[in-house]
């Protein structure tokens, strides 16, 4: 009896706390829509819909419409996703099942490389891009992830595959298979879960990378949905509502992708387990 | 196969990431390290001018110790309500009741996306004097006020935003609490431990591995941070969010004195680098390992 009391307890602390954390984006659902004076009421919807907020937002730019900017951020992306998810297996399939010379060595360094500040190394990169010429252009975001996606991503998926018996391994071996064949056949077939989530995460966490973004890209013809957010809240007078109907609009992607692939999401941090 | 055989594809497979280390993380941070001591705008090559970066740093930039300070508030304030935060929320998902699934979706959400600009701009407008906030507050009674162009509250409310996200800290408790052996809870139930009790006793020393983990990338990350500060308050009002991330930035990509930048990124390694020794040093004496049978303080 008390057990079921305390069920509906949690239940309802939970519900009452997950509109808590939501009902600002639920606000923003219905403040995309809404005229400059209802901006400060917490109602969520308008009194009248107005739809052109969201045409006129997308359209704010003299120069370009947000189809162009989503264009280059989702062009950047699939180099992004293409990169990491190519690499990341290759790399934690050697650290994972490999023993080779340094070995230890060289993946305490990727641990390390984890708990680097970014601003240790990103004024020689800037340096170094510039000296290439590469300075506004997409190189400088897309190539990182060609070296293996990140150690984050390297670390999940070597746990991930740790996990995975070497009895097929030596299943493959006494067929005559190479350690290239076993991870073509073998691994790679079954890391394919985490290598959703290494997707999944590279493509939300490279669309969130202002930082990266605003250093890299200078001229409006070569803006990605971040940085066309940004140009548009630094104008004189801001436009609330078609300003939050555009943000609202540049994490649809990013939502799909969570909604779309949800099992992926919690398994995959699961599966670091943390403790391995 | 030949030891040789395997070292060979073993450098194979790791090669693109020792590539990418060697190129863009181990020689950067030697160039860095050499740029710290230099004077350097990129347009002429860079003139050793020896410890004058650091001691102008902390010597006479008022501007270096206002952003020190502003991080280390930020840390302090933030690291500890995420942790505490994210941990109660983890117990509570934990639980296996019907429905979970929902909740779990709606309390991660704001996380997901909680790092993009696009939220920035929410909040800029939430906590603006015109916000829904102050709108909220009235109705008890509370005079509301512009949150994010004072300064004494400026700061609290980019770390609100920073809790707001607390996602991924609570999904990696949420795996931790997972792995905690139900029979230790029934073991203690039948030894008649409240619930209190066995959250101290047995949750909080099985997860300090997981605590831990959080609490040190908790640090480094809060230590960096930028989006926030550089699109909503701009640093502002009268510096009041200046961050020691975006002080660095404009030092080395608006003003481009690199050599200086150079030297604030090293102090920021240094300050990193120090908390994070002294977090393995006294983990000795909190973090529990069920491999080693039990060393609980």
């Amino acid at each position: 009896m008390t057990v079921r009391r305390s069920k509906w307890v949690v239940h309802l602390v939970l519900i009452v706390f997950s509109l808590l954390m939501i009902y600002p984006v639920i606000w923003w659902l219905g403040a995309s829509l809404k005229p400059l004076d209802e901006m400060r009421l917490p109602a969520i919807w308008p009194s009248k819909p107005m739809w052109s907020n969201y045409s006129d937002g997308w359209h704010f730019s003299d120069q370009y419409s947000f189809a162009h900017f989503f264009s280059n951020t989702l062009l950047m992306e699939v180099g992004n996703v293409f990169g990491s998810v190519l690499t990341a297996a290759l790399v934690a399939y050697g650290f994972a099942r490999l023993n080779f010379k340094l070995r230890g060595m060289w993946f305490g360094i990727l641990l390390l490389t984890m708990m680097l500040p970014t601003q240790v190394t990103i004024i020689p990169q800037y340096i170094l891009y510039n000296s290439v010429g590469l300075v506004n252009s997409y190189v400088p975001l897309v190539l990182p992830h060609f070296f293996g996606g990140g150690a984050f991503f390297i670390f999940l998926i070597v746990q991930f595959i740790r996990g995975i018996p070497r009895d097929l391994d030596e299943a493959a071996t006494i067929d005559g298979a190479s350690v290239y064949g076993i991870f073509w056949r073998v691994v790679l077939p079954l890391v394919k879960p985490a290598l959703v989530t290494v997707a999944i995460f590279t493509f939300i966490w490279s669309w969130d990378d202002f930082f990266a973004q605003i250093l890299y890209l200078s001229s409006v013809e070569k803006f990605t949905v971040a940085l066309a957010l940004r140009m548009f809240i630094d104008q004189f007078e801001i436009q609330w509502g078609q300003l939050l109907a555009m943000s609202l609009l540049s994490v649809v992607p990013s939502a799909l992708m969570f909604f779309f692939a949800q099992k992926h999401f919690v398994s995959g941090i699961a599966t670091t387990g943390l403790k391995g | 196969m030949a030891q040789r055989g395997r070292n060979v594809a073993g450098y194979v497979f790791i090669s693109p990431w020792l590539i990418g280390f060697l190129l863009l993380t181990l020689w950067p941070i030697a160039q860095s390290f050499y740029l710290s001591f230099t004077d350097y705008s990129m347009l002429a090559d860079p003139v050793w001018t020896g410890l004058a970066n650091y001691r102008h740093m902390f010597g006479d930039d008022d501007s270096f110790t206002k952003s020190l300070k502003v991080t280390f508030t930020f840390v302090l304030f933030s690291v500890p309500l995420k942790l505490f935060f994210s941990l109660m929320v983890a117990m509570l998902l934990a639980k296996n009741l019907r429905g979970m699934n929902v909740y779990r979706t709606l309390i991660y959400f704001p996380s997901l996306i909680g790092g993009s600009i696009a939220v920035s701009v929410l909040w800029r407008n939430m906590f603006g004097a015109d916000g829904y906030i102050n709108a909220i507050l009235a109705w008890f009674g509370i005079a509301g006020k512009g949150w994010i162009s004072s300064p004494d509250t400026a700061l609290g409310t980019l770390i609100l935003l920073n809790t707001w996200q607390f996602g991924s800290t609570m999904v990696i408790f949420l795996a931790g609490l997972k792995q905690v052996p139900q029979e230790l809870y029934e073991a203690a139930a039948v030894d008649g431990a409240g619930s209190f009790r066995r959250f101290f006793r047995i949750t909080l020393p099985m997860l300090s591995p997981v605590m831990f983990f959080n609490l040190v990338l908790g640090i480094i990350n809060s230590f960096q941070m930028f989006t926030a500060a550089f699109v909503i308050t701009k640093g502002g009002p009268v510096q009041s969010t200046y961050v020691y991330a975006m002080f660095l930035y404009e030092k080395a990509f608006k003003h481009f004195q690199m050599g200086y930048a150079s030297a604030l990124a090293w102090v920021l390694l240094a300050i990193v680098a120090a908390l994070t020794a002294i977090n393995f040093l006294v983990s000795r004496y909190w973090v529990f390992y069920e491999a080693e049978g039990g060393r609980e303080g």
